[in-house]
């Protein structure tokens, strides 16, 4: 509380409230004045969110701007929120694409506006909330919440197949949820009845077998949100399906939520399975970014390439991870921001042509580059982006985590550099075909390039990319102290033998 | 001390009793068709019934009748809610019933003879007088289903439902024989007494408690003791499987209670067993089977059994915490059962019965505030947080992980998995799809009140369920403490 207020709560409950606010504003007859208090709503939560950065102390890992109440008194749970290095970070990346969010869908959402920007608004708030909270059960409310607007969203805004896409992207991450309960339950037994996240961080857990059906339960949570090799078809459907919005939203900050959860729950509470279990999640990580690069490679539609993409880039990110060394870890999380800015502006992007054809096949563009010059110089940034283009954000975390990956096995990082090459090969494709060439048809004929409120949007994701590309420090040195002490959680065994 | 002063822990049975009579007698004079009279007065006596309970507390534990009834804290809790249930179920009711003239003097009064039995069920400490509650509620809950004669599906589900539950309470009774025969009393307290320090024939207990169990299954309707459920559900007008599927859960858990815990704690190694074979198979028969109806009716009703199955985890687990946790899910449970039927109700018109799940399809744009709070609910019988269905699960299971019964916990969590799908096709009905019908709704302004009420509750409670997770928690400590 250093301004003498809980910022943290701040951050978390205003977002909710303006989304409750927006919702009050009832039905489409007042969607205009829906959406100028969803847009004022969202920039003052990112606003708010600024001291987080500035007031952060970069010398030390214990938790900030902690804010602590007793909440559920029986079970001993708390109204726990505090951020460390890491989380601080993620923070910022959600709140800085909400109003981006809420632009996007300025003109576009034509039926339900008001519900459409408060599950928008409410889910910022809750994604907060999974990223601040520092109780067990506090989390698991704000990390179960977060599915109901998101459901909402894909199903009722979403394309034609949206109810399909909807229930397996709900059911499917439940069910992770879920056993992820049963292991928070076994914790705070073994914790002697606390479920503060640090408290679980010390507690012993002796058995290697414990821990690696633990691991596992946290894995079925993480791994799917992430999401991770053999549970991530329902991440291709949820983002074809999803509305734009849905579909940045989905890709800058869910899929981030996953990972964290790595990193906060599964490696320093169970830090012998993540060493026994690495090669596994190393293998994992490496079938994503190879196999699911030559997936994306051979898709027709816009929106599943960028997903693929979005699939095999976590797999960078979970690669870095488990390799366990600052080099990898730093790496990941830088990848994990950058992979926010770059997949969102591409969704933005295909959302800009969608709106215009109503097609997000491949083969029925071409040529756009005559029609939206302005759009394709956009475009290109963030194609050379997602490509890993050096100046751009992509780079940075990549290359970290292959330097990472040489020090752990030269294999790896062998493995994981051809991500270069096949991600190059399919944005770039993507790219060649849809914006050069001659006009191909009559819809691409009659398009117009883009118009200010859209440059708005794609001119801050570009300044995000190019300054996270060529000056990376500020993202680095922030987590830096709290990604030692990781390390430090990670190399204490908890099993003695 | 007189008389009158002596059984002041049995004034609210007492003054309930006399208001069903005055009650009856006074409704024949009144010619009113839609009986605003009589109906006043069935919710005055339950708010009198609440103050006599609120101001006839007493700290510890009174037993009255020759040790027949017990009045301690838990009891009382049961029965402020049971009151609660009732009178809401009365408002959600009304015009329902009045559009299909079942609202009369006779269905008040049978509401109020069940309320009764219930009460007594909460209150009995030996197994007469919990058998003699257990009847009077059953009994008027027959009648209740058969009170629309016109109709054959609801004279079968009556019949069904008389037919298996005197089956059921045969058992009990057999069981109950044996226990006497075993311990040679009908006393809860003394039979513990004998059990633990006694030589009672331990075949003749266990095999007492086999009986016991499979009428208590029955009377929960829990797997494979179940068959009455769906179709009682399903026949019998929605304000009478309203008032089955909400206020007797209550009671039915403070029926396992006396029974199984404050009588047979010592057997407890047998009854666990027996428990954990019902909660499973009801949460996997439930959960499953409610995925194939298209009747709303009939998936609550498999909804209740699986949820039935959740609450017996809480009890099976044998420990104070387990028991507490089983009733906040059971008055959690009616309070999600209330609105769900609720809301079933609020939609129906006369002829018109909402009962289909299609009936939901874009209710999001008929109503938006009714979709989110049947949004609200639906998540909340689904276990999803932030609503306080969740806590209701989380409670259970965390009681069952203490106990170590772990495989049953991961159990549970995905038959709750499977659950989640039918919930969620109602939130994908009314959000997702067009409407089949664009009629105007007319909305009962008491109804839509409490429905709004009973879906924010839902919710608040969900954020902060510490008070009434207390509550439930510290009294079955007390009620236990012999």
């Amino acid at each position: 509380m250093i301004f003498g207020y809980p910022l943290l709560s701040v951050v978390i409950w205003l977002p909710i409230l303006f989304g409750l606010l927006v919702l009050a504003t009832g039905n489409d007859r007042n969607a205009r004045l829906a959406r100028v208090i969803a847009l004022v709503g969202a920039i003052l939560s990112f606003l708010v969110t600024i001291p987080l950065y500035t007031g952060f102390d970069r010398m030390t890992s214990d938790m900030q701007f902690v804010v602590l109440h007793e909440w559920i008194a029986r079970f001993n749970i708390h109204y726990h929120l505090g951020v460390d290095g890491i989380s601080v970070l993620f923070i910022l990346l959600n709140s800085f694409f909400t109003p981006l969010v809420v632009i996007a869908g300025w003109q576009v959402i034509e039926k339900r506006v008001a519900q459409y920007m408060a599950a928008f608004l409410i889910m910022s708030g809750l994604v907060n909330g999974v990223f601040a909270a520092l109780d067990a059960m506090l989390f698991y409310v704000f990390w179960e919440a977060m599915l109901i607007p998101m459901f909402i969203i894909i199903g009722v805004w979403g394309g034609p197949n949206r109810v399909y896409a909807a229930v397996k992207f709900f059911l499917y991450t439940l069910m992770g949820s879920l056993l992820m309960l049963v292991a928070l339950l076994y914790l705070y037994q073994q914790s002697g009845g606390s479920f503060s996240i640090l408290d679980f961080h010390r507690t012993a857990l002796p058995s290697l077998n414990i821990q690696v059906l633990l691991f596992f339960a946290f894995f079925m949570a993480f791994s799917v949100k992430v999401p991770m090799f053999p549970v991530h078809t329902w991440l291709p459907d949820a983002h074809v399906e999803a509305p734009t919005g849905g579909s940045v939203i989905l890709a800058a900050i869910m899929l981030k939520v996953g990972a964290y959860g790595f990193i906060r729950f599964s490696m320093p509470i169970l830090p012998d399975a993540s060493h026994y279990l690495a090669p596994l999640m190393i293998a994992l990580s490496l079938i994503a970014v190879v196999y699911i690069g030559l997936v994306a490679l051979t898709q027709s539609d816009m929106k599943k390439l960028v997903a693929y993409s979005s699939i095999s880039h976590m797999g960078f990110v979970t690669l870095g991870f488990f390799i366990f060394n600052a080099y990898g870890i730093e790496g990941a999380l830088l990848q994990m921001i950058s992979h926010g800015f770059v997949s969102g502006a591409l969704f933005l992007c295909i959302g800009v042509l969608y709106d215009r054809v109503h097609s997000r096949q491949i083969v029925d563009y071409g040529g756009v580059a005559n029609k939206m010059p302005v759009f394709a110089a956009f475009f290109m940034l963030f194609a050379m982006a997602n490509s890993g283009l050096p100046g751009t954000s992509g780079f940075v975390g990549e290359f970290m985590v292959i330097m990472g990956a040489v020090k752990a096995n030269f294999w790896y990082a062998f493995a994981a550099a051809t991500t270069l090459i096949f991600g190059a090969a399919y944005t770039l494709w993507m790219y060649k075909r849809v914006i050069f060439g001659a006009v191909a048809n009559d819809h691409v004929a009659h398009l117009h390039d883009i118009g200010a409120r859209e440059i708005i949007v794609f001119v801050i994701l570009a300044i995000g990319v190019l300054v996270m590309g060529l000056y990376p420090l500020p993202f680095a040195d922030i987590m830096h102290t709290s990604v030692n002490d990781l390390l430090v959680h990670l190399a204490t065994p908890k099993v003695l033998n | 001390m007189n008389l009158l002063s002596s059984l002041s822990p049995a004034y609210a049975e007492i003054f309930l009793l006399t208001m069903v009579c005055v009650i009856l007698v006074l409704d024949l004079f009144i010619a009113n068709h839609t009986k605003t009279l009589t109906y006043l007065m069935v919710q005055v006596t339950l708010l009198g019934c609440s103050l006599i309970t609120v101001s006839t507390h007493q700290g510890g534990i009174a037993h009255l009748f020759n040790h027949m009834f017990v009045d301690d804290l838990m009891s009382d809790v049961l029965k402020l809610l049971t009151y609660l249930a009732v009178s809401m179920m009365l408002v959600y009711s009304r015009t329902y019933l009045m559009a299909r003239g079942l609202f009369t003097g006779e269905f008040l009064g049978l509401v109020l003879f069940a309320t009764l039995g219930m009460m007594v069920m909460i209150s009995a400490s030996n197994f007469l007088s919990l058998y003699l509650g257990l009847e009077l509620l059953a009994l008027s809950l027959y009648a209740m289903v058969a009170l629309q004669r016109d109709s054959a599906v609801a004279t079968e589900a009556a019949m069904k439902y008389f037919i298996l539950g005197a089956m059921a309470s045969g058992f009990l009774l057999y069981g109950m024989s044996m226990l006497y025969g075993a311990t040679g009393s009908l006393d809860v307290g003394r039979i513990a007494q004998v059990i633990q320090h006694g030589t009672p024939n331990k075949e003749l207990l266990v095999f007492g408690l086999a009986f016991i169990v499979a009428g208590l299954a029955f009377k929960l309707g829990a797997v494979p003791f179940h068959m009455w459920v769906p179709d009682v559900y399903h026949g019998a007008p929605t304000a009478m499987t309203m008032f089955i599927g909400s206020a007797p859960k209550l009671a039915a858990f403070a029926f396992v209670m006396r029974i199984l815990v404050e009588a047979l704690q010592p057997l407890m190694i047998h009854w666990s067993g027996m428990l954990m074979i019902l909660a499973v198979l009801s949460m996997a028969v439930g959960n499953i089977t409610a995925i194939a109806q298209t009747n709303l009716k009939r998936m609550f009703a498999y909804s209740t059994i699986a949820h039935m199955g959740f609450m017996l985890i809480g009890v099976l687990s044998g420990t104070v915490e387990g028991y507490g946790s089983s009733m906040f899910y059971a008055i959690i449970y009616v309070l999600m059962s209330l609105g769900g039927f609720g809301m079933i109700m609020l939609l129906s018109r006369e002829g018109f019965e909402a009962d289909n799940l299609n009936d939901f399809k874009g209710l999001n744009q008929r109503s938006p505030w009714l979709a989110f709070m049947m949004l609200l609910l639906m998540f909340s019988m689904a276990g999803v947080p932030p609503t306080v269905g969740f806590y209701a699960k989380f409670s259970v299971l965390n009681a069952a992980v203490q106990a170590g019964h772990i495989p049953l916990v991961v159990m549970a969590v995905l038959f709750s998995l499977i659950g989640a799908f039918y919930y969620l096709r109602i939130v994908k009905l009314m959000y997702f799809d067009a409407p089949e019908s664009h009629e105007k709704l007319y909305l009962q302004p008491d109804s839509s009140l409490l429905i709004s009420i009973n879906g924010l509750a839902v919710l608040a409670l969900g954020i902060l369920p510490g008070t009434l997770m207390s509550v439930c928690a510290v009294s079955v400590q007390q009620s236990l403490l012999h």
